[in-house]
């Protein structure tokens, strides 16, 4: 089980990471999970005593971003989860969103620049020119990581700046995208015998209606409805989106994908997470339940396909 | 219909565990203690520099000697020959007392939660300085205090703003019950009171009859002159001195002390019991083992010098590749210097930035209740190496001049999304 590294999701990571491995080891005791973290140590340690399966539960880059995943792929070592090149995809929410809106899904109409725009074209004209185009209000979140770091929901012009500060704090590249009001639905999608399977759609309800890192890990904050109080034919179409999309981008194992259902009803795709979060106020493990699937006994079975498959 | 909020109590929490969330700059800290960063956040004294031999010495001497009275329950107000040697530790700030105006605690914020338990009702207002220790804070906060920030300088606590202070807060009709001053190489201020600005600053408690909270962690730690004298020392019947081993001998132990005047002592040694009945015997008799056996001063003074030589890296360094506009404070003993951004910077908006360049640092804001000190941060110097202090300041630096950059681009320094919860780490961060 890697977990932990360096990136600012590293809490979040390693709490996914014990989870799972508990779960693991509660309902499959033929399986020996050891839990660590990912350091300069990490390659001399898998190369001295090889594992069967790596499990990458790393959120953030390196973790999700493809990378590690290439390293794996080159020591030739079996793990769960997407292959480097589809993480690699799924990691980058400009790119992803570009892949999804061929395949025919909505998404919300979004702007992706460096610093290095605003610093040449001048942030006035650039912001106004975004402003002017996708409309108020925006939400603006790093191109790269998850849990909500780094994002901002921008509903007056003058708020824009500051946002953007707060996000080029994360990442080079900023992503200003028309924030979608309606219900917030996260769909996860798990592999069985390489049949993609959707699990029950979850209803986000947080706290004052932002969604953000403290409503995400503080348990009690957020309301959760699984299934989502939505009708039958919008979950159904929920459920094919997110299919779709872990479909349309490669992903391998499990995913989870986060939509805004607007009032009339069509959901729109924001992103999808190749190593989708354990913790225990996490989508995930909370659609499992839902599902009556266990979080152990799903791991286990992924784990037997990643060996039977190979590197 | 309602849904599922992942914790059946969410309803039956009391109203001061409200601010109790999970925080974005807390989980960042997460990366600062991993060996690639070097931190310059977290305050955690460098016991390595004890001979942890001699230590494994006293213990086992300690339990192959007095096993039985070590691992058994001791007395709530603590050990009776621990409190007569704590007598001599305080001599050089010139506290004198008696044993028994002694209670023993749990480290030193035991006694802070248990001080502002006897005293403290909800809405009572507690005068900090601006910034003030975050784990004074916190204890405020749990028992629904009012707290108000009061100037400081170069000096320490400014008296004309204590006393403006006391009067604004009288003039709302609220009650000030504490004035909590750490006199002595300031956490996170890096700044002394001196004799004068002390004895002031007592005269304007004594005159308003309000009880001052004195917290001493770190005034055997100076590196020049002599140590400063407490303040209890000229006012022991209006000052509760709050003492600690863990700089001078070992966190890990958690034995701290607080002095206070007799009818206080009696309601904390109360407080304690309800607490904890009673601090750890084991701790307390390993610190006492300690003291009786070991040349303790000479110690202090390896720590002393210690500590200097990496103030000295870090100013130094600071002062070498900081941008023009960077300002510090230059500590004359302690773990900190307090730091202000050029241009407006915000350290709250810069850490993520920070934590991916591998160096952190606590920003400021975690030093007030009130959205001060965005524009701060604490550097500390006390555990990394001084080339590793040289190269987070360097990697600092480089930080600060990309933040530069991004202002210059949009014109604003401030980030827009703010975290709720504590923004400090937890104690065990490097």
């Amino acid at each position: 089980m890697l977990a932990g590294g360096l990136s600012p999701e590293r809490e979040v990571s390693l709490r996914s990471g014990r989870r799972v491995a508990e779960a693991l080891r509660t309902c499959d005791a033929s399986i020996e999970v050891t839990e660590v973290d990912v350091d300069g140590a990490l390659i001399d340690r898998i190369s001295a005593h090889p594992p069967a399966c790596i499990i990458p539960l790393l959120h953030g880059a390196a973790g999700e971003d493809g990378a590690l995943r290439d390293v794996l792929q080159a020591l030739g070592l079996p793990f769960i989860g997407s292959s480097a090149a589809a993480a690699r995809l799924a990691f980058d929410k400009p790119i992803t969103k570009t892949i999804i809106e061929k395949a025919g899904i909505a998404t919300p109409l979004a702007i992706a620049l460096p610093h290095s725009t605003f610093r040449e074209l001048g942030a006035t004209g650039v912001l106004d020119a975004v402003v002017s185009s996708l409309g108020l209000p925006i939400i603006v979140k790093p191109t790269k990581g998850g849990s909500a770091l780094g994002a901002a929901v921008v509903r007056e012009a003058a708020e824009l700046p500051a946002a953007m500060v707060g996000a080029f704090a994360y990442s080079d590249v900023t992503l200003m995208e028309r924030l979608v009001t309606g219900t917030e639905i996260a769909v996860s999608v798990y592999e069985s015998h390489g049949v993609a399977i959707s699990l029950p759609p979850v209803e986000i309800v947080p706290p004052h209606g932002i969604y953000d890192y403290n409503a995400r890990y503080t348990a009690g904050l957020t309301e959760f409805f699984i299934p989502a109080r939505l009708s039958q034919a919008v979950l159904d179409e929920c459920a094919a989106v997110a299919l779709l999309a872990h479909r349309s981008l490669g992903l391998r194992d499990w995913s989870r994908t986060d939509l805004i259902v607007d009032t009339g009803g069509t959901p729109w795709f924001l992103e999808v997470n190749a190593a989708p979060g354990m913790t225990e106020t996490s989508l995930f493990p909370q659609s499992l339940t839902a599902a009556g699937i266990s979080l152990g006994e799903l791991t286990g079975q992924l784990v037997r396909t990643a060996i039977e498959r190979g590197a | 219909m309602s849904g599922s909020r992942l914790d059946p109590w969410v309803d039956s929490y009391a109203e001061r565990a409200h601010g109790m969330a999970a925080s974005e700059i807390r989980a960042l800290f997460a990366v600062a203690s991993r060996p690639e960063v070097v931190s310059l956040a977290g305050g955690m004294p460098f016991v390595q520099a004890l001979n942890l031999d001699i230590v494994a010495d006293c213990i086992h001497r300690l339990i192959s000697q007095r096993g039985a009275q070590a691992l058994q329950y001791g007395s709530g107000q603590g050990d009776v020959t621990l409190r007569e040697q704590i007598l001599d530790v305080m001599e050089p700030v010139g506290v004198s007392a008696h044993p028994d105006d002694i209670v023993v605690t749990t480290g030193s914020q035991m006694a802070l939660d248990l001080v502002t338990r006897v005293f403290c009702d909800p809405g009572d207002v507690v005068l900090v300085e601006a910034p003030s220790y975050v784990g004074a804070l916190g204890v405020f906060r749990a028992y629904q205090c009012d707290v108000e920030h009061v100037a400081m300088d170069d000096e320490g606590l400014i008296p004309s703003a204590l006393e403006d202070a006391i009067t604004r807060v009288r003039a709302s009709g609220r009650k000030v019950k504490m004035i909590y001053t750490i006199p002595s190489f300031h956490n996170p201020a890096g700044v002394t009171q001196g004799g004068a600005r002390r004895a002031q600053n007592l005269q304007i408690a004594q005159r308003a009859g309000i009880l001052v909270l004195e917290d001493d962690p770190y005034g055997l730690l100076g590196f020049e002159g002599e140590t400063p004298r407490a303040m209890r020392a000229d006012d022991p019947d209006g000052v509760i001195y709050l003492g600690s081993f863990s700089k001078t001998i070992a966190s890990g132990l958690r034995v701290g002390w607080a002095v206070a005047p007799h009818g206080v002592r009696e309601k904390l040694v109360l407080a304690a019991e309800s607490a904890v009945l009673c601090p750890s015997n084991f701790s307390q008799l390993t610190v006492s083992e300690y003291l009786a056996t070991q040349p303790w001063r000479e110690q202090i003074k390896v720590f002393r010098e210690l500590y200097r030589e990496r103030r000295d890296a870090l100013l130094d360094s600071m002062a070498a590749v900081m941008p023009t506009g960077t300002s510090w404070t230059t500590p004359a003993g302690g773990f900190y210097s307090w730091v202000t951004l050029p241009g407006g910077l915000d350290a709250t908006a810069m850490l993520p930035r920070a934590l991916a360049a591998l160096v952190a640092y606590v920003p400021g804001t975690g030093f007030y209740v009130d959205g001060q000190g965005r524009q701060n941060l604490r550097l500390s110097y006390c555990y990394p190496e001084p080339d590793r202090i040289r190269e987070g300041v360097r990697r600092l630096a480089s930080v600060v001049e990309a933040e530069l950059d991004l202002t210059a681009t949009f014109g604003t320094a401030r980030g827009l999304h703010e975290s709720a919860g504590t923004g400090v780490p937890a104690p065990d961060i490097r």
